[in-house]
């Protein structure tokens, strides 16, 4: 059971990354609307208009008012509308008459469905560089940003600044970091308390609060995460702080590691810590940890939310919160397996982002061995509770 | 503020006959409505001369009847005009007389790079409570603007116009001029709106799509809420600041203050627009009145009409106009998010007011704006080449590319392929010998439609700031830009815009160089090539003298205004030795735009021209050394 735990709780580690990169490519299989590629020519929706509008040749009768030069490989390819362009002769036989003057022939062509509008990266001329079309344009020479770009090599970059012989090497080195520093280097902090709210509920009204506190840079920061929840007039049921350090993995996901104390009813316990957080695909922020206490046991615990927003200042925001445990505790009270989860939906108003108000219900359940040492306690090992709160920043 | 209450005159004066008294008008209308009655007007406070002072200072400015601090010059945002005649030697005094250093840097003026006015770059800085004196010859005229390149200054106030007239006669003949700059204002400073970005990166989005929206059958259906979702991209992301906290200002003056510009019905008149926010990108339209635009960015383009321009952080365009009626006509520059707009009057008298209009629908960014440019699927049969590889494709620079110059008048987006069935094989990869990527297009699953795929961006370091990666950029120069596809009028692209004089160098590119715009807007992190300014270990080396291509290739879904201090750099727009010069360029999302510049020797700053985009890294020093290596 332990190691089936443990194994579970890897797993939801390592889950949460592992849908971030396959969620990276999820478009792969996915539909995407208005990227079909239908086997048959499609119907021309969206370019048309574009087309129209500045094509009229688009779907008129062929036209080959323009007579190729005489020396043109191309000869009888409508290309007057092309002046430069660099087709390459290898393909001389192309029939580009379709190409701005009009399909040759678009009934026989296989590709007459084929708008190519959405394709400018198309470059005929790849491995042509070397032909000369100038004979398309008529007479006219290339020149200035007509013209190819050579292959001559960068320089090296240089030591020093520039503006050093002027106001000082020194000077300007130091105003240089300086710069550097402000623009991308910068130190930011952030306190966030997503839930911090009054718990209304059978049996005495309570509190909780679910928050976390950072500094640091884009990539690597120090954070502070703590959570708990108790009944008024009696003491703190549970507590706990963690001091993490925090470095980017990628665009969206943070590993995370340090260590967490715990306070409140029973015995303290302080544990190790590792853990990930991020923004899923579909927008759902996610945590989940691992917790290795001094008496050597393992938890685990995974969390995640989602904000929908019903207007853009009423957001509804569904929350989770499961507890696991690899082994029995019997001093803290928990039983190995799923030991609780927390089931929120909260509504709040966020006229202003930074405190926002919320109304909501909260659920929770104990399970498994948790939920026998709690009865044998005498207490609830479920609840329903309506809840307030603000969910705030600064 | 919001244009909900927005009041034009006649409304206003229907009011007035309601209330039944015009006397008592300044008792019971909110200050906004008398700012809307009266019009703001007059010429701007201009400075001029061989010596010229400005003292940077903390001052208050009063927006539609609001009083928000600000930073400015000699007690005005925006800053004074400067006016200056080409061929002068201008010499500016600038005094800091804030707490913390500051600086001016000279948008678009070439000035020796140790005058350029970037601390850490051209100088170090100008110190708290000290002065520093700029001095430089005056080599061009146009309409030009400065601002502070130091912290959050610019978006806190100060910036303001420059005006340079040519030392010969104006090419541009109009009767008179009005200069209109264009900004964003924040009660919130600078720094507090990207600190909020930081923490919260849609933190001043109020557009977002929304379950009621999805109810309401508005924006994206469900299924492409669930493909954006799945990749966390939000397409409603526009503009990272948006209406929510600014008031888009003309002139320093809000929709409501109405600053009015007078003319005489028949005149040609020349209006200098410079766009001088931090972070917004403007839709320019007068209702009614068609705009010549004569100069983009402080040069002469060959004269064309547009009823509609988009202009991004730091371009300018000088328009003539020419009122035939004897009526007012409003000038708005929208956001591009459409979250708000600035406003001004044109009129022959003062204290006269056209209608507003509203704000249109505000744009979905598009797969395109994802990068994914050349794959427009809803049209395109893939079924009929099976063979065909996409991949080579996107690597291949099509209109300004570095083989198709010439093919750059050419639009793509009408090309249709009426090739016959033989000479299609010539696509195949194997036939063309086309090697790279592998697609496998023919699949039509997209299987291989990675967003980070690094493959596509050979020169972006791998990390948490970079989001995605354009796997096939499109040169969108000849687009209106993001959200004016569908106005139903003409606007302005960068195709359009036709250098009036030969390019001074037309020598082709000795060699081409490619520069990613990268991004993570959940981190909000910004930064050239996937490395922040903070990061990068070197700067980008080019030799005096030197010709380069550079092709900028937007890998974000947001427009970027990427600007190059101390040149002009000719776009590849397919006008050959008459490419349009510019010293900024909106590379539009998921985009890409090519130009050729002649290296001014130096150290110049390069980035971004949205503040926040620049101060989150993306921005890194160009250096330009003599081929000795000495910045001789």
């Amino acid at each position: 059971m332990k190691a089936l735990l443990l194994a579970g709780a890897a797993a939801l580690l390592l889950a949460a990354p592992a849908s971030a990169q396959t969620m990276d490519h999820s478009m792969h299989g996915m539909n995407m609307p208005g990227m079909q590629m239908p086997a048959k020519p499609a119907a021309r929706k969206a370019p048309a208009r574009a087309a129209v509008k500045k094509s009229p040749t688009r779907k008129s009768k062929p036209r080959r008012d323009a007579p190729a030069p005489k020396t043109d490989p191309h000869a009888g390819h409508a290309m007057s509308a092309m002046p430069g362009m660099d087709m390459g002769g290898a393909h001389a036989d192309h029939d580009m008459g379709g190409m701005q003057a009009g399909a040759s022939a678009p009934a026989q062509d296989p590709h007459a469905g084929h708008d190519m509008s959405s394709m400018p990266g198309m470059d005929m001329g790849g491995g042509h560089a070397g032909h000369d079309m100038t004979a398309m344009q008529g007479a006219a020479e290339k020149v200035g940003t007509d013209l190819p770009p050579g292959d001559a090599p960068a320089p090296a970059a240089q030591p020093g600044m520039a503006a050093g012989r002027f106001w000082g090497e020194d000077r300007m080195a130091m105003a240089n970091h300086h710069l550097r520093q402000h623009h991308g280097g910068m130190t930011y902090r952030q306190v966030l308390f997503n839930l911090a709210e009054y718990q209304a509920r059978k049996g005495g009204d309570g509190y909780r609060w679910d928050g976390d506190a950072w500094i640091g840079g884009d990539v690597d920061r120090l954070a502070l995460k703590s959570e708990g929840e108790g009944a008024f007039g009696q003491r703190l049921e549970h507590g706990e702080v963690q001091a993490l350090y925090s470095h980017a993995l990628d665009p969206y996901w943070n590993v995370q590691g340090g260590v967490r104390q715990d306070f409140g009813r029973g015995p303290s316990r302080t544990y190790a810590t590792v853990g990930i957080e991020g923004l899923a695909p579909y927008w759902f922020d996610t945590q989940a940890s691992v917790f290795l206490s001094t008496e050597g046991e393992v938890l685990g615990r995974v969390e995640g939310w989602y904000d929908q927003r019903i207007t853009n200042f009423w957001v509804l925001q569904p929350r989770v919160e499961a507890n696991l445990s690899a082994q029995d505790v019997r001093e803290t009270g928990t039983g190995s397996g799923l030991t609780d989860l927390e089931l929120g939906l909260r509504l709040r108003y966020e006229k202003s982002r930074r405190l926002a108000p919320y109304v909501g219900v909260s659920w929770e359940r104990q399970f498994g061995d948790t939920a026998r040492y709690t009865r044998a306690r005498g207490d609830d090992t479920a609840g329903f509770s309506f809840v307030a709160g603000i969910r705030a920043w600064f | 503020m919001t244009m909900d209450t927005r009041i034009d005159r006649r409304r206003l004066m229907r009011g007035v006959g309601l209330a039944g008294a015009g006397a008592a008008m300044a008792a019971w209308l909110p200050a906004w409505a008398q700012g809307v009655s009266s019009g703001m007007q007059g010429p701007l406070p201009t400075v001029s001369g061989d010596d010229i002072t400005l003292r940077i200072g903390r001052t208050d400015m009063t927006v539609d009847g609001r009083t928000l601090r600000a930073v400015g010059v000699n007690g005005t945002t925006p800053a004074p005009l400067v006016r200056l005649r080409e061929g002068q030697n201008a010499r500016i005094h600038v005094v800091n007389e804030l707490d913390e250093e500051s600086s001016i840097h000279w948008h678009g003026l070439i000035v020796p790079f140790q005058m350029d006015g970037v601390p850490g770059i051209a100088f170090p800085g100008i110190a708290p409570r000290s002065t520093f004196t700029y001095e430089f010859p005056v080599v061009q005229a146009g309409t030009y603007w400065y601002h502070s390149h130091s912290g959050f200054q610019e978006q806190d106030g100060l910036y303001g116009p420059i005006v340079i007239d040519p030392k010969d006669a104006d090419p541009v003949k109009a009767d008179r001029e009005h200069v209109v700059v264009l900004s964003d204002h924040s009660p919130l400073s600078g720094g507090a709106i990207f600190d909020r970005l930081k923490k919260e990166s849609g933190y001043f989005n109020r557009q977002r799509q929304t379950l009621a929206g999805l109810l309401a059958g508005k924006d994206q259906p469900l299924k492409e809420r669930l493909m954006w979702g799945g990749m966390r991209m939000d397409p409603t992301d526009v503009a990272d600041v948006t209406g929510s906290t600014y008031t888009y200002l003309v002139n320093g003056h809000g929709p409501r203050d109405n600053w009015t510009g007078l003319f005489r019905p028949g005149e040609r008149v020349r209006l200098r627009i410079i766009n001088a926010s931090s972070m917004t990108t403007f839709n320019v339209r007068i209702p009614g009145l068609p705009m010549t635009v004569v100069h983009a960015d402080g040069l002469a383009v060959r004269p064309v009409e547009v009823d509609e321009f988009q202009f991004g952080p730091a371009e300018t365009y000088d328009v003539i106009v020419t009122p035939p009626e004897e009526r007012a006509y409003t000038l708005v520059g929208e956001s591009v998010d459409r979250s708000g707009l600035a406003r001004m009057t044109l009129a022959p008298r003062a204290g006269m007011a056209a209608a507003v209009p509203a704000l249109r629908k505000r744009p979905v960014a598009t797969m395109k704006d994802m990068g994914m440019g050349g794959h427009d699927m809803g049209t395109m049969d893939h079924g009929s080449m099976p063979a065909m590889d996409h991949a080579s494709m996107s690597d291949m620079d099509h209109g300004p590319g570095a083989t198709a110059g010439g093919m750059a008048g050419m639009d793509h987006s009408k090309m249709e392929h009426g090739t016959s069935a033989s000479s299609m094989t010539g696509m195949d990869r194997s036939a063309t010998g086309h090697a790279g990527g592998d697609m496998g297009m023919g699949g039509m699953a997209m299987g291989d439609m990675n967003m980070r795929d690094f493959s596509k961006a050979s020169g972006v370091k791998r990390g948490p700031g970079v989001q995605t990666i354009s796997p096939m950029p499109v040169d969108r120069t000849g687009e209106p830009g993001q959200g004016l596809e569908d106005v139903g009028h003409r606007v302005l692209t960068y195709r359009d815009l036709v250098a009036l004089d030969r390019n001074p160098d037309v020598r082709a590119p000795s060699r081409s160089l490619e520069i990613h715009l990268t991004g993570n807007m959940e981190r909000y992190m910004w930064s050239f090539d996937g490395e922040k300014y903070s990061e990068v270990k070197a700067p980008i080396p080019f030799l005096a003298g030197e010709r380069v291509r550079v092709t900028l290739v937007n890998d974000t879904m947001m427009g970027h205004p990427i600007h190059l201090h101390g040149h002009f750099f000719e776009l590849v727009t397919g006008k050959g030795a008459y490419a349009p010069r510019k010293h900024t360029v909106l590379v539009q999302p998921g985009g890409k735009v090519s130009w050729d510049v002649t290296a001014n020797e130096g150290d110049w700053a390069f980035h971004c021209h949205m503040l926040f985009h620049m101060m989150a890294g993306m921005m890194q020093t160009v250096q330009v050394r003599s081929a000795k290596g000495e910045a001789a």
